[in-house]
């Protein structure tokens, strides 16, 4: 049996202090929790099936089933149309995981280890966030590689395609906090998909990712109009096939900055409620 | 005054209609094991939880290391280890890659939280299994895992919640052996039990926790001496031979009490047993019964169950019965 020793350079005085002050501390913290994430993902593929599978399904669906009626029967026409629309849905559906497993994290135990750690109570929540980029990224490099396989052909060029994968995960890192804070407030990880699901639904079929607007009820555009995923919609349109960027990229923005100040707030006192 | 490593007044905790804790005090002295003994429900979780600043209190002043647990939790975490109830370790991560993440999170360097990591899992007989992710581990082995984790910062205070609940006896000593090394190497632990054997061979100071207040807080001698302590219960092969078995136990029973007076003894479903100080009485009861001719079936000392603990705790106040209770099957 090997003897341990208590460390005698560890003092009372710097016992108290983060290394490197705290906000390299809360760097630090969310990058490692950040990597036990994609451990976890890593370790189950079978859970990015909704990253992979699902949107090249949706992608399939609505381009051979509604697209030749839809776009005048042309369904090149209608892929192009819907692609940009696809992706921004995909994101918003992206973030249900993360609530799901922070959720099941909870229950099992995990996080009263993390609670009892000296870190900053926002780390957790910080990192496994962040390990959710490459779910994101995940979904912009199978819906585009699909996507041009079956013909999508990006009508502006390199940079602004760049620019409107980075725009949705920008947009996904933001809206996920909703789920993250559905995914404290629950009590299953399976409420967290109805949750978020209710959510959804009405926000991607009530804007321009399946048809345009203007075909619309008035009532129903009043409600596109005030969606957040109808300016991201419009801004990857505009970015990936061409069409007005500067005004719905604004709005896009503003969405993101909002969903952050409101959400982040609520998931941090959630889980800090959370016992 | 001495110095007291784990001090809480008046901890109240409810959730809904539950009064988790209603009033709780504890004091534990530095570089001992204060355990906590209750049956479920009785709160101990709770107090373990409030301590280890999982959770605030409704009411009642708690600090730990000197350091008030509701003002400083951020201190008090760098100063505690915690192995709650069910093992908390992530089961898609390797051994190492558990102890390393608390390592990194208890601000580590990389390369001392993997030297950590090895030297613990060394320690807990898991080096073996040190690459494979936790999920494959067994129940004993996550316990270890998941103990091993609680002291990656080599903590000041470690709170171990029903650590060997669930493990089967042999699991249950490699446990207390970690807990008496803790301690030996300066650490303090608070451990909760429902286990009487377990309070009374590791800690230096018992609190007997039910309904969310404390009942009892005492050594394990003096509690035993409350409740009846140790006793020696013999049952003879042939029940006509009680009276003369009795006879034998009055010899080797503990001073002021005898088999015949004393309200914990008695016979029962045709066995005998009375308190005894020590264990030597067994070595003494033993020829005495060959002398007297008794053959016996069962002979061996016991620590009173939890539930006699409780029964002698809250009847204290009751008048004490002076009858022999012998019933003769």
């Amino acid at each position: 049996m090997t003897t341990l020793t208590i460390n005698p350079t560890t003092t009372d005085l710097d016992i108290d202090r983060p290394r490197g002050g705290a906000f390299a501390a809360l760097a630090r913290h969310s990058v490692a929790l950040a990597r036990r994430s994609l451990i976890k993902t890593i370790r189950t593929p079978e859970a990015l099936i909704d990253v992979t599978l699902q949107p090249v399904i949706f992608l399939l669906l609505f381009t051979f089933i509604f697209g030749g009626a839809l776009a005048g029967g042309d369904r090149h026409v209608y892929l192009q149309f819907l692609l940009p629309g696809l992706l921004a849905q995909s994101l918003a559906m992206g973030g249900i995981a993360l609530g799901q497993n922070l959720n099941a994290d909870i229950e099992k135990g995990v996080f009263d280890r993390f609670r009892s750690l000296p870190v900053a109570r926002i780390a957790p929540l910080a990192g496994a966030v962040a390990a959710d980029i490459v779910r994101y990224l995940t979904v912009c490099v199978v819906m585009l590689g699909f996507g041009t396989i079956m013909g999508f052909r990006v009508e502006t060029g390199f940079l602004p395609a760049v620019a409107a994968v980075a725009l949705a995960i920008g947009f996904g890192l933001s809206f996920c906090w909703i789920s993250v804070w559905v995914g404290m407030i629950v009590r299953t990880s399976g409420a967290v998909q109805g949750v978020m699901f209710l959510l959804i639904f009405p926000l991607s079929f009530g804007s321009p990712v399946f048809v345009q607007s203007d075909t619309l009820p008035g009532w129903l555009q009043a409600f596109v109009h005030v969606n957040p995923i109808t300016p991201l919609v419009n801004t990857i349109r505009g970015l990936l096939i061409g069409g007005p960027v500067a005004s719905p990229l604004w709005q896009t923005l503003a969405w993101m900055a909002g969903l952050l100040v409101v959400f982040v707030p609520l998931a941090l006192r959630a889980y800090s409620r959370r016992a | 005054m001495t110095d007291l490593v784990v001090r809480a007044e008046g901890l109240r905790k409810r959730f809904g209609k539950t009064q988790a804790l209603d009033g709780v005090d504890l004091a534990m002295r530095r570089g001992t094991v204060l355990g906590v003994l209750g049956p479920n429900g009785a709160g101990k979780t709770t107090a373990v939880r409030v301590l280890a600043t999982l959770l605030r209190p409704d009411e009642g002043y708690a600090e730990v290391a000197g350091i008030d647990v509701l003002k400083q939790p951020q201190r008090v975490r760098r100063r505690i280890g915690l192995t709650g109830q069910y093992a908390s370790v992530d089961e898609d991560l390797t051994g190492t890659q558990n102890l390393v993440l608390i390592g990194q999170l208890l601000d580590m360097h990389s390369s001392d939280a993997k030297k950590r990591a090895a030297e613990l899992l060394e320690w807990f007989d898991l080096s073996e299994a040190a690459g494979r992710p936790a999920k494959t581990y067994s129940g004993g082995m996550r316990r270890r895992l998941d103990l091993a984790a609680s002291l990656v910062g080599r903590p000041e205070v470690i709170f171990l919640d029903e650590p060997t609940t669930g493990l089967d006896p042999a699991k249950r000593e490699d446990m207390w052996g970690v807990v008496r090394t803790q301690v030996a190497q300066g650490s303090s632990v608070l451990l909760t039990t429902q286990y009487l054997e377990e309070a009374d061979a590791l800690a230096d100071e018992i609190v007997v926790i039910n309904k969310g207040r404390v009942i009892a807080f005492d050594t394990p001698d003096g509690l035993k001496r409350r409740v009846g302590g140790l006793t020696l219960r013999v049952r003879p092969a042939d029940p006509a031979r009680l009276p003369d078995a009795l006879r034998v136990l009055d010899m080797v029973a503990a001073p002021g009490t005898n088999a015949s007076a004393d309200t914990a003894a008695g016979a029962r479903g045709g066995a005998v047993s009375v308190p005894v100080t020590t264990d030597t009485a067994l070595d003494e009861a033993l020829p005495a019964l060959r002398r007297a001719g008794v053959e016996v079936t069962e002979l061996g000392l016991h620590l009173p169950s939890l539930d006699e603990v409780f029964h002698a705790l809250t009847s204290e106040d009751a008048v004490p019965q002076t009858s022999k209770e012998a019933e003769l099957v």
